[in-house]
């Protein structure tokens, strides 16, 4: 303890006992964060209230859902038309989803570009990995709630593809089904995983968030805070300014809920499951929609699963992969274009995999499959050749120097 | 900021439009409705006329199993009219005292009765075809009311060389062509109860404004609640971003 004295003798009497205020002054008015973090560090709390609205919209929702076959589709109906305010809790938690993950692939791609993973932040990158991957767990299974048309196949199509490994694969498959095909077993396990999962997600951001208050954050320009000088606490400064993304996020968030709610989803999950009828077009929820280009990109079965989930678990390995003692792609200017070239990859991705496969589109998916691989021994040789621009003293200096100018 | 801004929104879209790009089929003809946009919401003489029209031909064949009678009430019908539209149904209750089921006309509180008692009642009626639930057919078909609009418009003579099997129809909104219903609408196919001119045309808009409201009754509300939440949002953004510049004056 800091040995800190609170003036308010029942907050001193509390703390004593349980640090709570000790640990609150830690964490806001003591935190020391660089005073140059630019707006793309307001999407770690964006995520955050996400998981939080996600939370409790769901439980919410579930007061009213019944999870069995012949009743889940009705429930959620009847959540949209006779439960008090249920289309908007429902608006709310299935814009959220998707809400969530651009917020989180937006907080991705920062750590990507400003190299925010480098020592000593690689414990907490994996920490954010593991969330990300509980994520699409959570929110593949909440897709398959409702019992449309798309979440029957949508299970259908992804749970199958645990089938490919050898040996193991159709008791893996059987052991996800709870039984010979998708029917009300699967969704019941769905259903209490769905529950159980955000609340794992919770921890790991509690770690996540301990991991980063060891570290520190990092900045823009990629070194490290050397003084008071280069930092400022945390509450007021960038309470304020988290607050003020999160109206501007909210607002983006709710003209989704209000006035195009049925845009991230697909038609055909208004109809209910059948498992006599294939839609003619299964497609996953659009954030999954580049790892499935990978995976159809590859024509072997086995194959095409092991690169779809490595393209995720290489991730874990980019601390040591991207070899540049640089961190921020400001100081380097072929990074810079790279990363370009890496999110423009993810798109084109995203959109073959949105599409039937068939005609160019397989070639193109398939270029951009190796683009995607070979991003990562690139930016180890980069690492080696690559000459960065000099890094500046500090925090403060650069500052400074940016504010006369 | 105003780069990051722009980023943010391009990187939105972008991720957006993914979905979006996922359609096709043939070209939607494409109509102005009256509940687009932030401020639009349903006309209710129009949605009558809609409910008058599935009244009258759809639910011949069509079953609407997420409505109950009650819901009526929103389209403007008082409640002597609902319990007289419910009143022409008969729906199987029970058991009673003596342990029997039996019949009695429909109240307002029970769910639009369909007309077949199973699918394949519906089957056989029907050509072996099934005439699909209406309750969320606007939502759940890519285009939605443009679609729907398209498809009760596009009875067409087939083009050159399309072989219609036989109790099949050609439609040109419909995939592959050939639909099991018969055109179900033409001029005059109704006689609407306030006066207005049952052109095709018409009939079509008023079913479909119907459909519409019966896939998204919440609309209304919806779009009513989300233009104050936006206004809201935006006093308290601009209200953060003051404080913002404030607090953050000491810094720059």
């Amino acid at each position: 303890m800091s040995g800190y004295k609170f003036e308010n003798k029942a907050v001193q009497w509390f703390d004593d006992r349980l640090p709570l205020f000790t640990v609150l002054r830690h964490s806001t008015t003591d935190y020391p964060t660089p005073r140059n973090l630019n707006y793309w560090w307001n999407f770690g709390s964006l995520a955050l209230m996400m998981l939080v609205i996600m939370i409790l919209t769901g439980v919410f929702l579930v007061m009213n859902y019944t999870p069995n076959a012949a009743l889940a589709f009705d429930s959620v109906e009847r959540i949209m038309r006779d439960v008090n305010y249920g289309w908007l809790i429902r608006y709310m938690h299935a814009n959220g989803a998707s809400m969530f993950f651009i917020v989180v692939y937006i907080h991705i791609f920062r750590g990507l570009y400003y190299g925010s993973y480098k020592a000593p932040r690689e414990v907490l990158w994996w920490l954010g990995l593991v969330i990300y991957l509980l994520m699409m767990a959570t929110a593949f299974m909440g897709y398959v709630l409702p019992w449309g048309q798309m979440s029957f196949w949508g299970a259908t199509v992804i749970t199958n593809l645990f089938s490919a490994f050898p040996v193991v694969g159709d008791y893996i498959v059987t052991l996800l089904w709870g039984g010979f095909s998708v029917a009300n077993p699967t969704l019941n396990r769905f259903f209490s995983l769905h529950y159980l999962l955000p609340f794992l997600i919770f921890a790991v951001v509690f770690l996540h968030l301990v991991a980063l208050h060891t570290v520190k954050s990092s900045n823009p320009l990629g070194i490290e805070m050397k003084g008071p000088q280069d930092s400022i606490p945390f509450h007021p400064y960038y309470t304020i300014k988290d607050l003020y993304g999160v109206g501007l996020f909210l607002i983006i968030y709710m003209a989704f809920v209000f006035f195009a709610p049925n845009f991230f989803g697909e038609p055909d999950n208004y109809i209910p499951a059948n498992p006599m009828v294939t839609p003619p077009h299964i497609v996953p929820e659009w954030y999954y929609l580049p790892f499935y280009a990978i995976l159809r990109s590859i024509p072997n079965k086995l194959a095409g699963v092991i690169a779809m989930f490595s393209a995720i678990l290489i991730l874990f390995f980019l601390p040591w992969i991207d070899s540049s003692k640089v961190r921020s792609a400001k100081f380097r200017p072929i990074f810079k274009q790279v990363f370009w070239i890496f999110v423009l990859d993810t798109i084109v991705l995203g959109y073959v995999g949105s599409q039937p496969p068939g005609g160019p589109l397989v070639v193109i998916g398939q270029i951009a499959t190796a683009v995607y691989f070979l991003f990562f021994p690139f930016l180890y040789l980069l690492g080696k050749i690559e000459k960065p621009r000099a890094l500046p003293q500090s925090i403060s200096a650069a500052v400074l120097k940016s504010e006369k100018a | 900021m105003r780069k990051f801004l722009l980023s943010t929104i391009a990187a939105g879209l972008l991720a957006a439009a993914t979905p979006a790009l996922a359609h096709e089929g043939p070209a939607l003809d494409k109509q102005v409705w009256s509940w687009q946009g932030v401020f639009g919401h349903y006309d209710k003489a129009q949605l009558r006329r809609g409910w008058q029209v599935y009244h009258d031909i759809c639910s011949n064949c069509h079953s609407m199993n997420l409505l109950a009678y009650r819901n009526l009430a929103s389209l403007g019908f008082t409640a002597d009219q609902i319990k007289a539209f419910a009143a022409e149904k008969q729906v199987t209750d029970g058991p009673n005292d003596q342990g029997e089921m039996y019949q009695r006309p429909a109240r307002p509180s029970d769910h639009f009765v369909p007309p077949f008692a199973n699918e394949q009642a519906a089957r056989v009626a029907n050509n072996g075809a099934l005439p699909p639930d209406l309750s969320l057919m606007v939502k759940a078909r890519h285009g939605g009311p443009d679609y729907v609009y398209s498809l009760l418009t596009g009875f067409t003579d087939p083009p050159a060389g399309h072989v219609v099997p036989d109790g099949m129809y050609y439609n040109r909104a419909f995939n592959g062509g050939n639909i099991g219903m018969p055109p179900p609408i033409s001029d005059d196919a109704v006689t609407y109860a306030d006066g207005t001119k049952a052109t095709k045309d018409q009939i079509a808009k008023d079913v479909v404004s119907f459909l519409n409201w019966a896939a998204e009754p919440e609309l209304d509300q919806r779009h009513a609640l989300g233009v104050k939440v936006i206004g809201f949002l935006i006093v308290l953004t601009a209200m953060f971003y003051a404080l913002k510049r404030k607090i953050w004056a000491d810094v720059h």
